[in-house]
């Protein structure tokens, strides 16, 4: 990284305005469209200034785990196709991606938002699995902020397929949704230089010296978190972060 | 007598029959089949005389020799440095190329150029092979300070800079920042912040609105519409 650029971003933060003309706790502009794919049982699609996410949810019958015989599963998954950003490439998924999908994992599973016990078909044999599959369409930056709220999205549309002959028949939809109780939403607080951001660009993520995930519930309760970038943070600073976090937090409710 | 099929200004795409009769000529983006004359790129039609010729739409920067561009430095190799220009191709920086003074053998290349800094250069050649030579002697020629990066599409340079540059001295003149475009579309501003995100916009008017007659113009509202709110945010 060059370190001129750099001290040249962190000034122009300190004087609160972003490369796009942005103030350091502004979000790009959201918009959110519900059940955009066919074959999904539920999705949707959440648009922030250029970048663009699609969350699918697909439901599946297998057997639990042996630990959890009484339980369905959720599985979480992001995959960050060549075509959304140039920077991207082709193989196995990258420890971004791998980050991101278990980030969003971690706040829908932690905040018990999916009632697993409901998605027990028989003990021991026979549950529902749930997969949340995050692919953004074009990525411009804030992938988890935007994938974990296109995902929890998704998961309130989500119907169960109708059974026929003790088979999913994926074709007709039941009214049935997925047992759903709360709504988690995850904010990013990174930190370039002294200042706090939300909402970064994929150019202003190049530059992040820190960053907190923060997943709050609607009474803010705090139910996940992830520190990522390499410097470290002090007490006083998580708690600042926090605070934006929540305060943030309760924008983006309102859009669901 | 030949005939014209397609109007000057037009979008013509490839295999669009443009002309048929032998005194019109094929020049960049055309070839020639018996008497027609037929396009190879999606591009607009440009029609000087008998020279037909294509302003490309899209595509990636290709290295001309005394073009002055942006080159970002990517890898430090035993007597040089590799230069990504934003192109297909790479090219090389030559150590005699580097400086006026004499480097000594063994000496500490980083301090010249250091990776992922942003250089003004010069093509001296591109070999057949696209094997591209730049150097950094010459006027305007340097390493960039700290400011910002905007990559445009590199058809669209001619637009940003103007006749006689008059486009990218109105983006200074009314914003007070230091502006530098290479020709590989990469541009290099730098000013105070607000105005920079102006500049910066500007720019990005001028890259999507191209095509538009009366661009200076447009750019000059654009620009004085919103100089005016700045101005009423410092009062």
């Amino acid at each position: 990284m060059n370190k001129d650029f750099k001290n040249h971003i962190v000034k122009a933060l300190s004087k609160n305005v972003r490369l796009d003309g942005r103030k350091n706790d502004e979000f790009r502009k959201i918009t959110i469209e519900k059940n955009v794919t066919c074959n999904a049982e539920g999705s949707a699609k959440v648009t922030c200034g250029d970048s663009e996410v699609i969350v699918g949810v697909k439901m599946a019958m297998g057997t639990p785990y042996p630990d959890k015989p009484d339980e369905g599963v959720l599985m979480t998954g992001a995959e960050l196709h060549q075509m959304s950003n140039p920077d991207f490439e082709g193989g196995p998924p990258s420890i971004v991606a791998i980050e991101i999908a278990r980030v969003i994992d971690r706040g829908i599973r932690e905040s018990g938002t999916i009632d697993t016990k409901k998605l027990c078909i028989k003990e021991g044999e026979e549950v529902w699995m749930v997969c949340l599959d995050i692919s953004p369409i074009n990525m411009d930056g804030n992938l988890m902020d935007l994938g974990a709220l296109a995902g929890i999205i998704a998961l309130k549309e989500a119907k169960f397929p109708e059974m026929k002959d003790g088979k999913p028949d994926y074709k007709t939809l039941s009214k049935n949704p997925l047992p759903i109780s709360k709504t988690p939403i995850e904010v990013t607080v990174s930190k370039i230089g002294d200042s706090f951001l939300v909402d970064l660009t994929y150019e202003e993520e190049k530059f992040v010296d820190a960053r907190l995930t923060v997943a709050v519930l609607k009474d803010d309760t705090i139910c996940a978190m992830q520190k990522g970038g390499d410097s470290p943070l002090t007490e006083d600073e998580i708690f600042k972060m926090v605070e934006l976090a929540i305060k943030k937090s309760k924008e983006l409710r309102k859009l669901i | 007598m030949g005939k014209l099929l397609v109007k000057d200004k037009e979008i013509v795409v490839p295999g669009d029959v443009i002309a048929e009769g032998m005194d019109f000529l094929p020049s960049f983006g055309t070839y020639r089949t018996g008497e027609k004359i037929i396009a190879n790129r999606t591009s607009l039609l440009s029609i000087d005389g008998k020279v037909i010729k294509t302003i490309p739409l899209a595509g990636r920067y290709l290295p001309k020799r005394n073009d002055v561009i942006i080159g970002r430095v990517f890898d430090i190799l035993m007597s040089g440095w590799r230069m990504d220009i934003n192109s297909a191709y790479s090219a090389v920086l030559m150590l005699q190329e580097a400086s006026f003074k004499y480097i000594q053998k063994g000496a500490d290349l980083t301090k010249f150029f250091a990776i992922d800094d942003y250089v003004v250069v010069k093509i001296t050649n591109v070999t057949s092979q696209r094997l591209v030579d730049v150097t950094v002697k010459g006027p305007g020629l340097r390493r960039l300070e700290a400011g910002r990066i905007v990559k445009v599409s590199t058809h669209k340079v001619p637009r940003i800079i103007g006749k006689q540059g008059s486009m990218v001295s109105t983006i200074k003149d009314a914003t007070g920042c230091r502006i530098t475009v290479g020709q590989n579309g990469v541009v290099w501003v730098q000013g105070e912040p607000e105005q920079e995100v102006l500049a910066v916009n500007a720019i990005k008017k001028i890259d999507e609105n191209s095509h538009h007659s009366g661009l200076t113009d447009e750019i000059k509202k654009f620009l004085d519409s919103n100089k005016v709110k700045t101005k009423g945010d410092k009062k």
